[in-house]
């Protein structure tokens, strides 16, 4: 069934491999301007064809524009551009500071790429979950096989048909197909795979990369737990939540999972979100143009089970026909529930009620170790107790969602939600084996200092070297660039008063 | 999802009540009674299952997020080095015969280092991380946070049993982890002396010690760990990331492989044997980091032949079994490995004696070697070192490329191009030009394998980072503006909501925060100026300068 899709599909994966290896051997992808250049074409490829991409993104998810644009094609843009501004920096050989014994040599950190990397993306942001990592691939220097998700097949067919078009033909491929294909490609040999989807195929990913020790990044998923409070603001809580479970109909792996909060707060945040949601949806969501569809029918029957637990406090309501679930926040929930049991990805928010923050951390922690963790408070003790006493991916502090956007946090799980992180320059260094180097020269004085390692062995000689590689403490430079920029200004006025004054005494000559 | 959950949770496995006459442990959920070994005599007497359980509760008791417990454990770490330095040199000399210099310039001395530089930065290391914040989030506190993992393994290797399994310890509980250690039980009175030394100087329920052979090195991975390390062979290595698969647990794969030695015409020909032939003989061979091979011209090997020859006499005399410099081979079984390769005695052009009563073997160079020889098939880890022919640099690089991903790379040449050549066309963890083994010294270069030579790295810094996640945090507040400026966001959706946010998220060259202290610093320097100008005419009438 893929075979339809265009050229690339037809070959097998160890020609796709094989021809990716060749090229890397051949030094192709070494050089900065043919990585820029990929770079540029990837980002030309955006532009391009906005349009087209918003239609397969509305034909796979029924995604909005705005929501295409923002949370896909915009994320895109906007690390390639960052990437482009920084990746000459970013390629530089590192010089770490080096102790006594090296004083003669010279210690460098390359930054080499691994080789042929894998990325396989995720369906609920077809593009961005799958381009992004793509591009800190190419950035780095390797060649990349490209696997989109079979369940959005517009966008993976979008991907098969573009990519060949803008990028280099023999470094990057893009190779469709479902579980079958997959396991098929994972046969072969790949120095990094970076997988984005469920921890059941991120276990099945890893399990694959077992034969040939590839490295892997899993970016899986998780129960992100919500945590509010009573000093939370909360009209601009529920509008930070909701907006977090809404994008996507729920079906993002940062989504808030659940509500971690005291029954009184509950009350309040029902009656906010009761109003927000007819502010954004109408009294109708489901004729709403700005909410998506849940992806496929398994997943629309699984979600709809769910409906069943606990009470119905908001929402409720479905469309087989469409795939449609309202937005709907489920009340008297019990841990045990199986809505508590497996990550939700559609938009059910569960409540359950806790007594206070402890009682929330021992909730959390009694459960696997989740993407994110959202905290709601004014309180910065209670925020400070659970951010130091508990473990996820990621926080975020009254907002949900947004510290994906921030390009200088890494972002990635721990534990069951995932291995490895990215974003920014996090990307570029998953994709780069840092391989560090000592440079020794063949000077005397070098050598009569290091012969003493030599045999015969005597104490002596173990005295000296004792000695040699003895741990001193660092001279630290860390507020002269400060010290500088002080002294910068103090000279920048001096130097102004001399101009000022040499202009006052052109003026006085000249009259 | 995997359904084993986090905290105050029982173990599935109890020990019965601690009995001399009768150790056995039993599963009470299947009520077999496990083997017992002699381990559950000597050392461990508990069972896997009940060490990591004692491990988890302290970590949850949340006693090593303490950052002055962490500080105390690695002076007592340091300390136990101090006391019983003596001790730790005579285990290894027991285990691999190895020499006092050795012993104390390698183990004890580069481990008691690790350590230091733990407690010299990792306070500093342990502090939440501020990135600089882009222009988006000029209203919010960005900063990444060091979380401990939890419970770390860490097994390490028989060759360097002490460095090898306390440095990486020594990052774990600067991490904030507690820590089930795994020492190797080839190198039985290390690993003894291991177990009976660690509960004497450090916490008893956050670092436990275990030992056990293959079978029980099994029954602790199937354990769940929450971070592994692992020190050995590839072998090894991929049933410990096997393992690591059931809770995806991460791991760092510290592995071996064949490390190629390119000596090229151009070196000073002393001194590269020397620092070659000191990288193999040390240990006798028995380093992951050893100088497998060498690749040479036929005239530079005939050069290096002549050298060595001189240079080994020097060393250990005319009959290298009485050194007192030399270490043994580790087991009977290494012994006969590497006693096959000098079956062949027509390549032998140093060396080649052997001894199976006391596993000695000689510092043997072999000469053109075929590429398919056996020596040639697996890492050699043993003092031989056999030099394949090759007519150029090219050459040598397609040799390399052809073959796994050595964990080094040591070139010897004073050519600039040949270097670059090196350094930009082969892949390997490290690479080393004109030295053996000193990059491993260096604690700000990560050390580490690539493809079969390993995954994750280590050192100094690197120590620490490994047995850290980075949490990274965004905090908002819910100040009106913060609000305004993100309001776009909701829907319903519009063409100008769309727009405003490409406008705001879109990266902006030159504009970060990053270059906004230097800026209020720069103007601090200028207002001080100014100030001070202003007092001296207030004061004196008269204009400064």
């Amino acid at each position: 069934m893929y075979d339809s899709t265009g050229e690339t599909t037809k070959r097998s994966p160890a020609e796709i491999v094989q021809t990716a290896r060749a090229a890397f051997e051949r030094g192709k992808t070494k050089s900065l301007e043919f990585r820029e250049k990929q770079l540029r074409a990837l980002l030309r490829m955006y532009n391009e064809n906005l349009s087209t991409i918003m239609d397969c993104l509305a034909a796979d998810l029924h995604k909005s524009k705005q929501e295409s644009v923002v949370l896909e094609v915009e994320v895109l843009i906007n690390d390639l551009k960052n990437t482009l501004q920084h990746l000459k920096t970013w390629m530089k050989p590192q010089h770490p500071p080096k102790g006594l014994a090296n004083m003669l040599d010279n210690v460098i950190i390359y930054n080499d790429p691994y080789g042929v990397a894998l990325v396989i993306g995720a369906w609920n942001y077809p593009l961005q979950l799958t381009l992004l990592p793509v591009a800190g691939a190419i950035a780095a220097g390797n060649c990349v096989v490209i696997k989109p998700s079979e369940m959005s097949p517009a966008s993976a067919k979008f991907m098969a048909q573009m990519i060949p078009k803008y990028l280099d033909n023999e470094c990057y491929h893009v190779y469709l197909g479902g579980p079958q294909e997959t396991q098929e490609l994972l046969q072969h040999k790949f120095d990094y795979i970076f997988f984005t989807g469920s921890t059941t195929v991120g276990k099945l990913v890893h399990a694959a990369a077992n034969k040939h020790l590839t490295p892997v990044t899993l970016e899986l998923g998780g129960k992100s737990p919500v945590y509010l409070d009573k000093t939370a603001d909360v009209n601009v809580a529920a509008r930070r939540i909701l907006w977090g479970k809404a994008i996507n109909a729920g079906q993002t792996c940062i989504a808030p999972d659940y509500i971690l909060c005291t029954k009184e707060v509950q009350g309040k945040f029902l009656k906010a979100a009761d109003t927000i949601l007819k502010d954004w949806f109408g009294q109708n969501s489901k004729q709403s143009p700005d909410f998506c569809r849940i992806v496929n029918d398994k997943h629309f029957q699984r979600l709809t089970g769910f409906l069943k637990n606990g009470k119905v406090a908001i929402g409720g309501n479905v469309d087989q026909k469409e795939r449609f679930i309202d937005l709907t926040i489920l009340t008297d929930v019990k841990p045990t529930d199986p809505v508590m049991q497996e990550e939700i990805f559609g938009p059910i928010l569960p409540i359950i009620n806790i007594n206070d923050a402890y009682e929330a951390i021992k909730f959390i922690n009694s459960r696997e170790k989740p993407l994110s963790l959202y905290i709601f408070s004014k309180n910065k003790r209670d925020t400070d107790l659970m951010l130091q006493n508990t473990s996820s991916g990621g926080t975020c502090v009254n907002d949900t969602v947004m510290h994906f956007g921030v390009e200088t946090l890494p972002f990635g799980g721990v534990g069951c939600s995932g291995m490895g992180s990215y974003h920014g320059k996090y990307t570029f260094e998953t994709f780069t084996h840092k391989k560090s180097c000592l440079y020794k020269t063949y000077g005397a004085i070098g050598e009569k200092l290091g012969s003493s390692r030599y045999p015969p062995y005597s104490q002596a000689k173990i005295n000296l070297l004792k000695f040699l590689l003895k741990k001193r403490p660092e001279i630290s430079f860390h507020y002269l660039p400060h010290l500088l920029m002080f002294g910068l200004g103090v000279a920048a006025a001096f130097g102004l008063k001399y101009a000022f004054k040499y202009m006052e005494y052109i003026g006085e000559n000249a009259n | 999802m995997a359904k084993v959950e986090r905290e105050l949770i029982l173990p599935s496995t109890k020990v019965s009540p601690i009995n001399n006459d009768n150790p056995a442990v039993i599963n009470i959920e299947t009520s077999e009674t496990l083997p017992v070994t002699k381990y559950d005599r000597n050392g461990c007497r508990k069972s896997a299952s009940e060490v990591v359980s004692i491990a988890r509760t302290a970590f949850n008791s949340c006693k090593t997020k303490n950052v002055a417990f962490r500080r105390q454990q690695l002076k007592n770490l340091l300390r136990m080095f101090d006391e019983n330095a003596k001790a730790l040199e005579d285990a290894l000399k027991k285990d691999l015969g190895r020499p006092r210099q050795e012993a104390s310039s390698f183990d004890v001395e580069f481990t008691k280092n690790d350590v230091i530089t733990m407690l010299m930065h990792f306070e500093e290391w342990a502090k939440p991380e501020k990135p600089p914040k882009p222009l988006p989030n000029a209203l919010d506190q960005i900063c990444v946070y060091n979380d401990p993992y939890g419970v770390v393994l860490i097994i390490s290797a028989w060759n360097f049993p002490i460095t090898l399994l306390l440095g990486p310890l020594a990052g774990a509980i600067a991490g904030g982890n507690c820590v089930v250690i795994k020492p190797s039980e080839i190198a039985e009175a290390t690993a003894q002396l291991i177990a009976e030394l660690i509960p004497k100087y450090l916490d008893k329920e956050c670092y436990q010690v275990y030992l056990g052979e293959v079978m029980e090195t099994a029954e602790l991975l199937k354990e769940r760990f929450d971070y592994i390390f692992f020190t050995g062979s590839t072998t090894v290595g991929r049933i410990v990331h096997a393992a690591a698969n059931k809770y995806l647990t991460p791991v760092t794969l510290e592995l071996g492989g064949k490390s190629p030695a390119y000596i090229d015409k151009s070196v000073d020909m002393e001194m590269t044997v020397r620092r070659i032939l000191w990288g193999k003989c040390s240990n006798a061979g028995q380093i992951c980091i050893a100088p497998d091979y060498i690749l040479c011209t036929k005239e530079v090997q005939d050069k290096f032949i002549s050298i060595a020859a001189k240079v080994l006499k020097e060393w250990y005399g005319d009959d290298v079994e009485s050194s007192p410099d030399y270490c043994r081979i580790i087991s009977d079984k290494h012994y006969s490995r590497l006693n096959n390769f000098l079956a062949d005695k027509k390549n032998i052009a140093i060396g080649g004696k052997s001894n199976a009563a006391n596993r000695f073997i000689e510092p043997t160079i072999l000469v053109n070697v075929n590429p398919n020889d056996s020596v040639m098939q697996e890492e050699i880890f043993g003092p031989i070192l056999p030099i394949v022919i090759i007519e150029n640099p090219h050459e040598a690089i397609n040799f390399i490329n052809a073959r796994e991903k050595p964990l080094v790379i040591y070139v010897f040449t004073k050519s600039k191009t040949v270097k670059d050549m090196f350094a930009n066309n082969t892949s390997s963890g490290n690479l080393s030009f004109n030295e053996t083994l000193f990059h491993f010294t260096v604690d700000t270069l990560p050390f580490g394998g690539v493809g079969f030579s390993g995954m994750g790295s280590y050192h100094g810094k690197g120590s620490f980072d490994t047995f850290v996640h980075k949490k990274g945090t965004l905090e908002r507040n819910f100040a009106a503006i913060t609000e305004k400026c993100t309001a776009f966001r909701y829907p319903p959706y519009s063409e100008s909501k769309t727009n405003r946010i490409s406008i705001i998220m879109r990266p902006r060259r030159g504009i970060s925060c990053k270059y906004l202290k230097p800026l209020l610093i720069f103007c601090l320097g200028v207002i001080v100026i100014i100030i001070i100008q202003l007092i001296y005419y207030h004061v004196t009438d008269k204009h400064l300068l």
